[in-house]
């Protein structure tokens, strides 16, 4: 295990060089100009040629990327080309919002898709089967952005129960796990719950169908288990598989919220990217994508490790 | 006794309940906080929410009154002269009572240290950073030098007499404050840094709290050297996205949105809310390309394209949220003049003209203009453009689009309609302000403004502009000055050197409890007026 672990590591290091390079080349291969982020348009063209140069953007494209590159590799993600703060300052915390939200949605999506998945395995072909399945299409058919607009106009502007957008009254930075903040919380994540939701929900059914009907549950059976001894054995079998979908799903809600976070004001990387996106910041787009996308390469290698504790059938060499 | 205790508490009460006048929470357009360094970005919002609100330059613009234009008032600067023999010579006499948020106080010294933080890359406290948004506004200023405490002159490359108008986009942060940053950190960038999250200018409203990206609070300075806010504070929300604005102000999370979608502003009136709009110096234009052979160098189409445009109808697409442009400047204001052509519609006269430039039902003419989908200051751009193809089609000519990303349609501007980036397009359409002369008329009808240099995308080249250009720069007084501008304007509007469309109406909507807001004619407001009741 710990070899593997070791291996897995090292392999994540050209894989992250890998996605540096992509990060980098498609932020500048991308239209318009960066100096647009510092600049008006109407800047005399001297002006605009001195911010180029006091940025560094006047050189060559290569230099311009080792420079990144080895600053990355000293833990500096440069400076955004907008505010002036550090990239990390701004994206440590927008991390920890978005974790918030994609944890609280993952969470939600896993417990209705399990709950969902598994009435809809089990009984399957009648009409709760058929409910869960609608459900579940539904879910990942739905545009996010449309079914948040839907609940914000719902929840917020006719019934007034909810907020429509924010991390708090006060904002994120002074966040406390009370009532006042929490429902805050409450529409984003139902909105971005609604795919993972989706997702378990099918995979749930098809796993829990599958292990019905193999010969160790009949067996059960016939020792005279029901219920929940049945269903404890289930569970104990489809967790691994369960597990490794709901990992992927977090990662993608991670990187996916753009406009579910948009639609919300919700302060995290999904708006960070998405106004960096808008105001050619390439440096927060770079370190945005970057952290990211390490942080997928890095869940990924955990829901392996964890998919090899919980199923010894899984063997690592 | 009752009666006089209940008379002596309200003495005491009544007072400050007329000055308590609440909280005032805005949702902005902007995705972030614009800088708070004493140079906003983010365009003209950041100089109305983080410039104006916090900081005064020497010059500020009067933002008073709805009913006329606005126009430059003494602010730090009680009065300024042109020296007669060196005309690029100017004297400021500043206001001897100001004191920044920090307790300093506002001198001369501290003006030329604003001046340097821009225009000296030798001063210690100079900021790239606030260049580029500062240094492109006035563009003549050189340096500063001080004369007395309260006297300083500023020292231009070449006369004009813009420059005044110029300096209200200079604002003046603290360099007590400054050096109190730079004296905890390793580097002037580390200290600009510091300064933007605890800033200290001698505007109206001081900070309290700055979450990046999230909030900016500030409450009102009790100490301003002039009329005080009625707001006990203010709360600044970046809400970019339009619909998340409405719905923030209908749930009561925001009391003022900026830039309500115009689709529901019928929702916004039915629950109360009000919808402020007012002329605003920003034009919606078409600029057209002067390239030998264009067909846009001749005026017979320039007018024509004028002419076939029915604005009353695009006001109504717009749900009222435009004003028909006859011009850069609306009538009635100070640099109209008169120009001879008259914008209105007239499809008779437009077929005519462009029959007599060989255009017709047998030859129809074929225009390709470059649009953007979305953008700042570009409105409603898709529905707005496609309303125009449909009118134009009328007097038979096809317009074909090249919709391209708002930022590349930026990049594109400053390159020039030469420029392969143009791809051949006969016209653009970049919305711009048109507060100042030069950003209204100077940087697209001056020869030397051609691209890469500004904004004359089309090349236009007229030794008759360029003489109009230098008389106003050199009118010292500014009754003169109007008047050369008006000349200058009435000129293009003859020559029909843009296709005017519209000027923006900058709404917003606020809650009923909002009182005594004015909006001026202007993309700033008076922060100090409104209160809530």
């Amino acid at each position: 295990m710990f070899f593997y672990l070791i291996r897995r590591l090292i392999y994540a290091i050209p894989i992250a060089l890998a996605v540096g390079f992509v990060c980098f080349m498609l932020v500048q291969i991308a239209p318009g100009d960066p100096i647009n982020a510092i600049v008006p348009p109407d800047a005399p063209q001297e002006v605009v040629e001195q911010v180029r140069r006091d940025y560094g953007l006047d050189k060559p494209l290569p230099i311009q990327f080792g420079i990144w590159l080895m600053k990355v590799l000293q833990g500096d993600l440069g400076r955004s080309l907008a505010t002036g703060r550090t990239v990390w300052s701004d994206l440590h915390s927008a991390i920890g919002n978005t974790l918030m939200l994609a944890f609280s949605a993952s969470l939600l999506g896993f417990i209705m898709g399990c709950i969902l998945g598994g009435l809809a395995g089990t009984f399957r072909g009648s009409i709760l089967d058929r409910l869960a399945v609608t459900i579940a299409v539904a879910g990942v058919s739905v545009p996010h952005y449309w079914l948040g607009m839907v609940l914000v106009i719902i929840f917020s502007v006719q019934y007034n129960v909810l907020p429509a957008m924010g991390a708090g009254p006060g904002g994120s930075a002074d966040w406390v796990w009370n009532w006042e903040h929490i429902r805050h919380l409450v529409l984003p994540s139902i909105t971005l719950a609604v795919i993972p939701m989706g997702i378990v929900t099918r995979t749930v059914r098809g796993i829990v169908a599958e292990i019905m009907n193999q010969e160790f549950v009949v067996a059960l059976r016939g020792k005279g288990l029901t219920g929940w001894g049945v269903f404890l054995h289930v569970v104990k079998n489809a967790a691994p598989n369960v597990l490794a979908v709901l990992g992927l799903q977090l990662g993608y809600l991670m990187g996916g919220s753009i406009l579910v976070e948009t639609v919300f004001s919700w302060p995290g990387t999904g708006l960070l990217l998405n106004s960096a996106i808008f105001q050619r910041d390439l440096p927060v787009l770079q370190g945005t994508i970057l952290v990211l996308s390490l942080f997928f390469v890095a869940l990924n290698l955990l829901v392996d490790l964890v998919q090899t504790a919980l199923d010894p059938r899984i063997k690592r060499g | 006794m009752f009666r006089r205790l209940l008379l002596a508490a309200c003495a005491v009460v009544l007072p400050t309940l007329a000055q308590a006048q609440g909280t005032l929470r805005i949702g902005m357009t902007a995705a972030d906080i614009p800088l708070t360094h004493g140079q906003p970005d983010q365009g003209f919002e950041g100089n109305r929410f983080t410039g104006i609100p916090l900081y005064d330059g020497l010059i500020q613009w009067d933002l008073s009154a709805a009913d006329r234009p606005s126009t430059i008032i003494p602010a730090l600067a009680t009065e300024w002269t042109v020296d007669a023999n060196d005309r690029t010579r100017w004297t400021f006499r500043l206001r001897q009572d100001v004191r920044f948020h920090d307790g300093s106080p506002f001198n001369a010294a501290a003006v030329v240290w604003n001046v340097r933080k821009v225009l000296d890359r030798e001063a210690p406290h100079f900021d790239p950073r606030q260049v580029g948004v500062t240094a492109s506004r006035m563009p003549t200023l050189r340096r500063a030098e001080v004369v007395d405490e309260f006297t300083v002159v500023l020292i231009t490359t070449e006369p004009d007499s813009l420059l005044p108008i110029n300096l209200t986009n200079l604002f003046m942060a603290s360099p007590t404050h400054w050096a109190a940053k730079r004296a905890a950190v390793a580097t002037a960038e580390a200290a600009w840094n510091a300064f933007a999250a605890d800033p200290s200018g001698t505007g109206p409203f001081r900070v309290t709290r700055f979450v990046p990206r999230e909030r900016l609070e500030m409450v009102r300075n009790d100490n301003y050297w002039g009329t005080r806010a009625r707001l006990d504070r203010v709360v600044l929300l970046p809400i970019p996205e339009a619909t998340a604005r409405t719905a923030a102000l209908l749930s009561n999370q925001v009391d003022w949105i900026e830039a309500p979608p115009p689709d529901s502003v019928p929702q916004i009136r039915s629950r109360g809310m009000t919808i402020t709009q007012n002329l605003q110096p920003h034009v919606w234009p078409w600029q057209p390309c002067f390239t030998p052979g264009n067909p846009m160098t001749d005026v017979r189409i320039r007018r024509a394209l004028n002419l076939a445009i029915d604005r009353e109808a695009l006001r109504t697409l717009l749900g009222g949220l435009m004003v028909p442009a006859q011009g850069t400047v609306a009538p009635g204001h100070p640099w109209w003049g008169n120009p001879s052509f008259a914008i209105r519609t007239d499809r008779a006269e437009a077929r005519r003209l462009l029959a007599e430039a060989g255009y017709g039902p047998q030859r129809p003419l074929t225009l390709k203009v470059q649009i953007s989908a979305s953008g700042s200051g570009q409105m409603q751009p898709l529905p707005m453009n496609e309303f125009l193809q449909q009118d134009l089609r009328q007097v038979g000519i096809n317009i074909e689009f090249d919709v391209i990303e708002w930022n590349t349609l930026f990049t594109n501007w400053r390159n020039g309609c030469a420029h392969a980036s143009a791809r051949g397009a006969h016209m653009t359409n970049v919305s711009f302000a048109a507060m100042d002369p030069f950003f209204a008329m100077v940087r697209f009808w001056d020869s030397k403004m051609a691209a890469p240099v500004s904004n004359n995308w089309g090349g236009f080249n007229d030794p008759r502009f360029d003489a109009m250009v230098s008389e106003a720069r050199n009118a010292f007084e500014p009754v003169a000055r109007d008047a050369a501008l008006a000349r200058l304007h009435a000129a293009g509007v003859d020559e029909a050197l843009f296709i005017w469309i519209a000027h923006d109406v900058a709404p917003r909507a606020m809650s009923p409890r909002v009182r005594g807001y004015v909006q001026p004619q202007s993309w700033f407001v008076d922060l100090r007026l409104p209160f809530i009741q």
